[in-house]
C-alpha cells in the first residue's frame, strides 16, 4: 500500500485529545454535522426548488382570496401583508415538521451509526441537525420574501430586521426540526412518522395566528395558541419582516419562547438520539 | 500508553449479555482480545455477533455484565471508548449524497482532529485507501469495494487504538474483498492496531485472523487460533468443518436453537 512516510508504528493509541475547550470541541461538532448538511444541498440543489412551490401556492390561491374578506387582519395591515409573515412561519415548520424522517432514513442506510459511534455530543449531534434544518428554512425565507415583494407587500428591508428574521427562522426551524426528529425516534419507521406528521402540522399551524389573528378565535383555542411555539414565531416575525408590522407579546418573550423550546426539545433529543443506534 | 492496567488486552469482556424481551442475544461472553490482535467472530446469522459489537461499540447498553475496550469501561466511559475505537458498521455508513472527501471530513471534525492536520490526515487516508483520485465525486457513485475502504479510512482518521469491522466484505465481489482484507492486514501491521472483525466467509477468517471465536446462539463455542482449532475437528478439517461440527453438536441439544436466534435477530431490530 501506498507508504507515504508515515511512522512505521506508532503507540496503539495516539488518539486526538481535545486540542481546544470542550466548548471549542462542542461547536465543531455542531458546525461538522451542519456542515455535511449544507454539502449535501449544494450538490442536490433541486431539493430546495421543489419546496418553493407550497408557499408560492398559500400566498396566491389562498391569499389573494382571504384579501377580500375585511376585519381578519388587525389594524391597519393588508390581509397579504399579515398572511406573508405567517406563511414564511409556515414554510419554515413544513420543513422542519418532516425533518425527521431523514433521521429514520439515515438509520434504516447506516450513517446514522457512524456519527452514534463517534465521541461527539448526542446534543451536539442534534443541534447540528437542527442548525441544518434552519439553513433549508432560510432558502424558503427567501422564496418567500422575493414572491411577498412582487406581490406588493409591505416588507421592511432594513438590515437588522432582515437578521431578526433569519435568527427567528433558524431558531423555530430549530425547535420543530428537533420535535420532529424525537418523534422519529420513537416511531422508527417512515410510515409510522408521517402519519404522525401530517396529525402534527395541522394543529400547529391552526392553532396559532399564522393565518388569522387570535382574536377571532374561540376561547379555548385561543388558549390552545398561546402554548404554541409557532405563535411566538409568527408573532416576531410579523414584527422584523412588515413595514407596518408590530409583535404584540414583544421580541424578549418571542425569542425566550422558542430558545426555551429549542432547549427543552434538544435535551429529549439528545436522549432519544442514542436509542436510533439499537 | 493510557490503559497501564491492562497493557496487553485491547478487549476485555467478562459475562457480557444482552437479552430482548424474552430473547438473550449474547449470553455470558467472557473473551480476551490482546492488543494488536487481528480477532475474528464467526457464527450463523442472527448469532448475536452484531449485538455483541454494538455493545462493545457502545451503541447498544448491555443487560448485564461487564467490558472494557482500550482500558475504558463501556458503560462507565462510553465516550473514552468511543474517542479510542473505529467501527465500520455492517449496513452502509459513509453518506451517498457526500463526496469522499467531504465524509472523511466530517468524521475528522467530530472525533476533534486538530484542525492544522485534518487535511493532510485526510489525503494520506484517502491515499492509502487508493481513493485520491475519487475524492471529489459523491460516494453515491463509489462501487461497493470503494465505499468500504472509505468507510475503513473514516474510521481510522482519529487513528483509533482497536477497530471493529462488522462483515466489513458482505456484498463485495472476490476481488474487493481482497482488497479490503489486504487494507485490513497493512493497517494492522503497519501500525499495530486491534483489528476485531466479524464475517461469515469461513475462508477469510482462517486466512487472516490470529485468533477467532466461534459465536452460536449468543454462546461462544469455541476460541482458538484458527490451527488449533480445525486440529481439534481432524488433521484436514476447514474451518467449515469447525463450524458445521461445533453448531451442528449443539443443534441437536436445542433444535430451536436458530428459529430462536432468527427471532433474537428480528426482535433487536424491532426493539432498535
Amino acid at each position: 500500500m501506498a507508504k507515504q512516510g508515515e511512522p512505521a508504528a506508532q503507540p496503539a493509541s495516539t488518539v486526538d485529545r481535545a486540542a481546544g475547550s470542550a466548548l471549542g470541541d462542542y461547536l465543531t461538532q455542531i458546525f461538522a454535522v451542519a456542515t455535511a448538511e449544507v454539502q449535501k444541498l449544494r450538490h442536490d440543489p433541486l431539493e430546495l426548488a421543489t419546496r418553493a412551490v407550497q408557499p408560492v401556492l398559500w400566498l396566491m390561491l389562498f391569499g389573494e382570496v382571504m384579501a377580500r374578506v375585511r376585519g381578519v387582519a388587525p389594524g391597519n395591515i393588508p390581509y397579504l401583508d399579515f398572511l406573508a409573515a405567517g406563511i414564511l412561519a409556515q414554510s419554515a415548520l413544513f420543513v422542519a415538521i418532516f425533518y425527521g424522517i431523514s433521521a429514520i432514513w439515515e438509520r434504516d442506510l447506516g450513517v446514522l451509526q457512524r456519527y452514534l459511534v463517534s465521541p461527539a455530543a448526542r446534543s451536539a449531534l442534534v443541534l447540528g441537525k437542527a442548525m441544518s434544518a434552519g439553513v433549508r428554512a432560510l432558502s424558503q425565507a427567501l422564496i418567500v420574501y422575493i414572491l411577498a415583494l412582487l406581490l406588493g407587500v409591505g416588507i421592511d428591508l432594513a438590515p437588522l430586521n432582515i437578521l431578526g428574521v433569519a435568527a427567528i427562522i433558524v431558531l423555530g426551524s430549530a425547535l420543530f426540526s428537533t420535535l420532529s426528529l424525537i418523534i422519529a425516534c420513537i416511531v422508527k419507521t417512515r410510515e409510522r412518522f408521517m402519519g404522525i406528521g401530517q396529525v402534527l402540522t395541522m394543529p400547529i399551524f391552526f392553532a396559532s395566528n399564522a393565518i388569522y389573528p387570535l382574536s377571532l378565535m374561540p376561547a379555548w383555542l385561543r388558549t390552545v395558541s398561546h402554548v404554541n411555539p409557532l405563535t411566538y414565531e409568527v408573532d416576531a416575525l410579523r414584527g422584523l419582516m412588515l413595514a407596518n408590522g408590530a409583535s404584540d407579546y414583544g421580541y424578549p418573550l418571542d425569542f425566550a419562547v422558542l430558545i426555551a423550546a429549542t432547549a427543552v426539545l434538544t435535551a429529549i433529543a439528545a436522549r432519544t438520539y442514542r436509542r436510533m443506534g439499537y | 500508553m493510557p490503559n497501564d492496567q491492562t497493557p496487553n488486552l485491547a478487549v476485555q469482556i467478562f459475562a457480557l449479555t444482552r437479552r430482548f424481551g424474552a430473547i438473550t442475544a449474547v449470553d455470558s461472553v467472557t473473551l480476551s482480545i490482546g492488543q494488536g490482535e487481528i480477532f475474528g467472530f464467526i457464527g450463523p446469522n442472527g448469532a448475536g455477533k452484531s449485538t455483541l459489537i454494538k455493545m462493545l461499540t457502545t451503541l447498544l447498553p448491555p443487560t448485564s455484565g461487564s467490558a472494557t475496550v482500550a482500558g475504558f469501561d463501556i458503560v462507565a466511559r462510553p465516550a473514552e471508548v468511543r474517542r479510542h475505537i473505529g467501527y465500520v458498521p455492517q449496513l452502509l455508513s459513509a453518506d451517498g449524497s457526500l463526496t469522499g472527501h467531504e465524509n472523511l471530513l466530517l468524521s475528522a471534525r467530530l472525533y476533534g482532529v486538530p484542525r492544522g492536520e485534518q487535511a493532510e490526515r485526510i489525503r494520506r487516508a484517502l491515499t492509502r485507501m487508493g481513493l485520491a483520485e475519487a475524492a471529489h465525486q459523491l460516494v453515491g457513485h463509489y462501487s461497493g469495494g470503494m465505499i468500504r475502504r472509505l468507510e475503513i479510512a473514516q474510521s481510522l482518521v482519529h487513528r483509533p487504538a482497536v477497530l471493529f469491522l462488522d462483515e466489513p466484505t458482505v456484498g463485495l465481489d472476490p476481488a474487493a474483498r481482497e482488497a479490503v482484507w489486504q487494507h485490513v492486514l497493512d493497517l494492522s501491521r503497519a501500525f499495530k492496531r486491534t483489528m476485531v472483525v466479524t464475517s461469515h466467509h469461513m475462508d477469510e477468517i482462517d486466512q487472516f485472523c490470529d485468533r477467532i471465536a466461534l459465536i452460536d446462539r449468543g454462546r461462544i463455542a469455541a476460541v482458538g487460533t484458527p490451527a488449533d482449532l480445525k486440529a481439534q475437528v481432524g488433521p484436514d478439517a476447514t474451518l467449515d468443518d469447525v463450524f458445521i461440527r461445533l453448531v451442528a453438536a449443539q443443534e441437536t441439544v436445542s433444535e430451536k436453537g436458530y428459529g430462536e436466534a432468527r427471532r433474537a435477530r428480528r426482535a433487536a431490530r424491532e426493539h432498535g
